[in-house]
């Protein structure tokens, strides 16, 4: 029966090659950029066009960066086929070891972030070792991670807060880039555009990231064309690759407007491409992919799969901590309660943005898509006033619509 | 006489897509008889059963049901149950966990308002089992049984359904002598109480031991309907069932084999949980260069576990014995250092053990070599998909682009990419497990003339098969594997299905 199913199937993407074909395979991708699209414009209206003011298109990316930063992390957990429940509890520890070594020990920031890092990594390879080499259930090692982590931030900080950090430190999250061009031209375009001032960089740097984003598309496109691929129609290219470099002009025309680029965005976006590089195009990327399709062909295929679910975990670690440095840095106090059910917003995020439970399915730039799809939702329904009960509600049916779709879809094709 | 027939399937054809697994089969089972149905593997025994159980409901297939006087059109499996029809497959469907009581009344609880009644469950269930031999008590779980009581709980499970007419298929493949001979003689049981039978086998002298009639169907059709009450031999079933030429069915092919390639010696290997099982029993073959060679047995004897210990320890525990390739012992303990060494090894079941099935042809192709795509890590695409495309060149695998999943292809093309990609890691010993499993015949040839190529190219290459006639089609040389010892070795010349089947059971 699967064989018939399959054959009809492939008679199908070979013959239908139109819009409509194109777009019914497709749907999830666009899916979720429409819906973060629709999502915008409507808290845009909504809040009577404060979501997009400079100061909270700023917020924004702030708020959300640790989110994103773990995001990365956990999208390859889960494609490996695994979860990683702990990553708020491990978070929220890493801010209370750099408070505790920063502030009560006066140890020097560089000494700190290497040693959280570090701790971070020994965090995640603990956790990973049991599930890799033990075969326990990472739901189960994470979830006694996640509870082991909270206990020792509240034993670390003894119970207390402990802030604030030293200033250097606190730019790592509220700190912006400075703008290295002239004044002068700032001067200029802010005259023009009727703003009180323009930095030039994020400008720039929007500009330049929009158009080698359109460019790498292109190239892409005319190698898919090479090789006879079935590719999206020249209108949906168009269209998307439009909508993707005039956000990011926006975006960074408003953050311009503002104070610059944050220097946490760069953080992001550097991690962001990086990842994505990983996982797209290099042999370790392809390898955790098979591991989550299919372990036992992986593992018959000469992948070690049992050292890639550890490295998984590992960098989930790394990760973990990183984004507790940012969140440490942004509040500029450790709190007991820090990072905690971030793990949620994490896992929703890589979840909405495509990835499977089952793993071998999910991609990083959904994820990131995904956390900013839940970061607009926070953010747009605090500016409306909605209380943290409905909010809770909403983001959780929007987890269960956005899977339901993709379970419909899969079943659908 | 029309009275007496409980169930006539009438010129039932049943296609997929590129296949026609059933063409105009017609069977006709007498109230009361044991009627058994033998073909090949892959003749369409089991299409054919369910097309009768309703899996494949009513309008998927062309053709008529007639079952106890009326038209059946059966939606589900459920709609057959309800009538009397019940199908004991080979892998059973019991839950481990649960008792011999709770697996018999699975969906069928006694009780009231959703309690169940114990009392009513377990001394029912000491009835059934009265009836069908076993005893053991209604509590204990089906896991601490062995196999063959398993299929006796399986049978009880039936009766507890009032069975009319009951379906095993292959009944016997996993049991031992003893258990397959009374599971037999409980059939006639049941055959004397009016229960009507239907057995599947491969197995011929069970099937004239309980048969009354044989109908055998080869390539999807009826052959023959045989009357084995008047005394039927093995041979008559043998010649309708093989049927046709075996010379068009694989590729010509002229070897001379050269070099021993891949030796093992001396190979033992025990089971992973089960400590005091030894399931490859000091085992030694060879391979020359360019030659094909078999490895038959029945299911169950250990071929499989004999590829996969060899191949980078993948089964079993306390593996020891040696591998040499041109002579030099190499290091097979891990699956990478046996693919560095120049073995590779295609599983028997490619859907869970060799292909990502959402991923690309692409993907899996490369999946087995992805350093031979890559530099420093990462990979160059445009390489890998220069190698998708020669690949499936080489083996004329259909399909529009190698950037379809491999879910969507046949399983005739899933085969070929499995292949490619084990040839993609340039091995110099290919072991094929079941290489031809579950692909229609044109495919088969497809794989044949690949593997007479490698062997052309000074490759040794191993099949595994339950297929005999392919292994006598296909191989230079055949070892002979029964209960997990190589029990004998035939030149292709003088190997006859005959001779195989004897060295197995005389062993």
């Amino acid at each position: 029966m699967a064989l018939a199913e399959g054959v009809n199937k492939a008679g199908e993407t070979g013959s239908g090659k139109g819009i409509g074909a194109y777009l019914a395979s497709h749907l999830r991708e666009y899916g979720l950029l429409l819906a973060l699209i629709v999502v915008m414009i409507f808290f845009q209206i909504v809040t009577d066009g404060t979501l997009l003011r400079a100061v909270n298109v700023t917020n924004l990316l702030l708020q959300n960066s640790y989110i994103v930063i773990m995001a990365l992390g956990m999208l390859v957990v889960i494609v490996s086929g695994n979860i990683d429940l702990s990553v708020g509890s491990v978070m929220g520890f890493i801010g209370a070891l750099a408070a505790v070594m920063m502030v009560n020990h006066g140890q020097s920031m560089f000494v700190t972030i290497i040693v959280c890092l570090v701790v971070g990594g020994l965090i995640g390879a603990a956790q990973g070792y049991w599930v890799a080499y033990w075969k326990i259930p990472s739901f189960i090692v994470t979830l006694a991670g996640m509870l082991v982590f909270r206990g020792l931030s509240l034993w670390l900080l003894e119970g207390q807060s402990v802030g604030p950090f030293p200033r250097e430190f606190q730019v790592i999250a509220n700190g912006f880039v400075p703008d290295l061009f002239p004044a002068g031209i700032g001067e200029t375009l802010a005259g023009f555009f009727d703003v009180r001032q323009v930095n030039v960089l994020a400008l720039a740097a929007g500009i330049v990231t929009a158009a080698a984003i359109v460019w790498m598309g292109l190239t892409q496109r005319a190698r898919n064309r090479a090789y006879g691929i079935d590719d999206e129609p020249f209108a949906f290219f168009v269209a998307r690759n439009a909508i993707v470099a005039a956000a990011l002009v926006f975006i960074t025309y408003k953050l311009s407007t503002f104070r610059g680029l944050p220097n946490v965005l760069i953080t992001m976006g550097v991690l962001t491409v990086i990842y994505a590089f990983i996982t797209s195009n290099t042999v370790v990327g392809r390898r955790i992919y098979a591991l989550g399709g299919n372990q036992k062909a992986a593992k018959l295929s000469g992948i070690n799969t049992e050292r890639l679910t550890f490295l998984a975990f590992t960098n989930m670690g790394v990760l973990a901590a990183a984004a507790g440095l940012v969140f440490a840095a942004r509040l500029n106090t450790a709190t007991p309660k820090a990072g905690f059910a971030l793990e949620l917003d994490v896992i929703a995020a890589v979840f909405i943005g495509g990835a499977s439970m089952s793993g071998g399915v999910g991609t990083i730039i959904g994820a990131v898509v995904g956390a900013f799809l839940m970061g607009v939702l926070n953010n747009g329904m605090s500016i409306m006033g909605i209380g943290i009960d409905y909010q809770q509600m909403i983001k959780g049916l929007v987890l269960l619509a956005a899977v339901i779709f993709d379970v419909y879809n899969k079943n659908k094709g | 006489m029309t009275a007496d027939i409980l169930l006539e399937m009438r010129q039932i054809t049943k296609a997929f897509p590129g296949v026609k697994a059933l063409d105009r089969v017609d069977l006709k089972v007498r109230r009361g008889e044991i009627h058994a149905i033998c073909g090949e593997n892959g003749a369409g025994k089991s299409t054919l059963m369910k097309v009768l159980s309703g899996v494949y409901p009513a309008g998927s297939f062309d053709g008529e049901v007639v079952y106890d006087g009326q038209p059946a059109r059966f939606r589900n499996i459920a709609d057959s149950e309800h009538r009397g029809i019940i199908i004991i497959h080979q892998e059973l469907a019991l839950v481990p966990q649960l008792s011999i009581a709770e697996n018999i009344f699975l969906g069928n609880e006694r009780g009231k308002r959703g309690v169940v009644d114990w009392r009513e469950t377990n001394h029912r269930t000491e009835q059934l089992l009265a009836k069908v031999g076993l005893k053991e008590p209604p509590t204990r779980l089906v896991d601490q049984i062995g196999v063959g009581k398993q299929q006796l709980v399986e049978i009880a499970k039936a009766l507890s359904k009032d069975v009319k007419l009951l379906i095993l298929d292959e009944p016997t493949a996993a049991l031992q002598e003893t258990d397959s001979r009374k599971l037999l003689d409980l059939m006639l049981e049941l055959k004397a109480h009016g229960v009507t039978c239907i057995l599947i086998s491969h197995k011929l002298g069970e099937v004239r031991y309980v048969a009354d009639t044989v109908t055998v169907i080869r390539d999807g059709t009826t052959v023959s309907t045989l009357d084995a009450k008047a005394g039927l031999s093995e041979n008559e079933i043998v010649r309708d069932m093989v049927g046709r030429d075996m010379t068009h069915r694989f590729p010509q092919h002229e070897r001379t084999p050269g070099e021993v390639l891949m030796e093992v010696e001396d190979w033992s290997v025990w089971h992973p949980e089960r400590a005091e099982r030894k399931v490859i029993k000091n085992a030694s073959f060879n391979v020359r260069a360019g030659e094909v060679v078999g490895i038959a047995g029945l299911m169950g004897s250990g071929r499989t576990e004999l590829a996969l210990s060899i191949f980078g320890r993948s089964w079993g525990r306390d593996i020891s014995g040696t591998v040499k390739l041109k002579g030099q012992p190499v290091d097979v303990s891990t699956v990478q250092r046996a693919i560095a060494a120049g073995i590779s090894y295609v599983t028997e079941d490619r859907k869970s053990l060799g292909l990502v099935l959402d991923e690309t042809i692409r993907f899996n192709t490369t999946l087995a070599n992805l350093e031979g795509v890559s530099s420093r890590g990462v990979l160059k695409r445009n390489e890998e998909t220069r190698v998708a495309e020669r690949y499936r060149e080489a083996l004329a695998t259909r399909t529009p682009t190698v950037f379809q999943k491999v879910v969507n292809l046949s399983g005739g093309n899933q085969q070929k990419v499995v292949l490619a990609k084990w040839l993609f890691t340039s091995p110099e010993v290919l072991i094929l497990d079941e290489p031809t499993r579950g692909i229609d015949v044109g495919a088969k040839y497809e794989i044949y003339t690949i593997v007479n190529e490698l062997a052309a190219q000074g490759k040794g290459v191993v099949i595994i098969s339950s297929e005999m006639p392919e292994l006598l089609g296909m191989c230079d040389r055949i070892y002979v594997m029964s209960e997990g010892a190589l029990v004998g070795e035939l030149p292709a010349a003088e190997a006859s299905q005959e001779r195989i089947m004897s060295l197995i059971v005389n062993d």
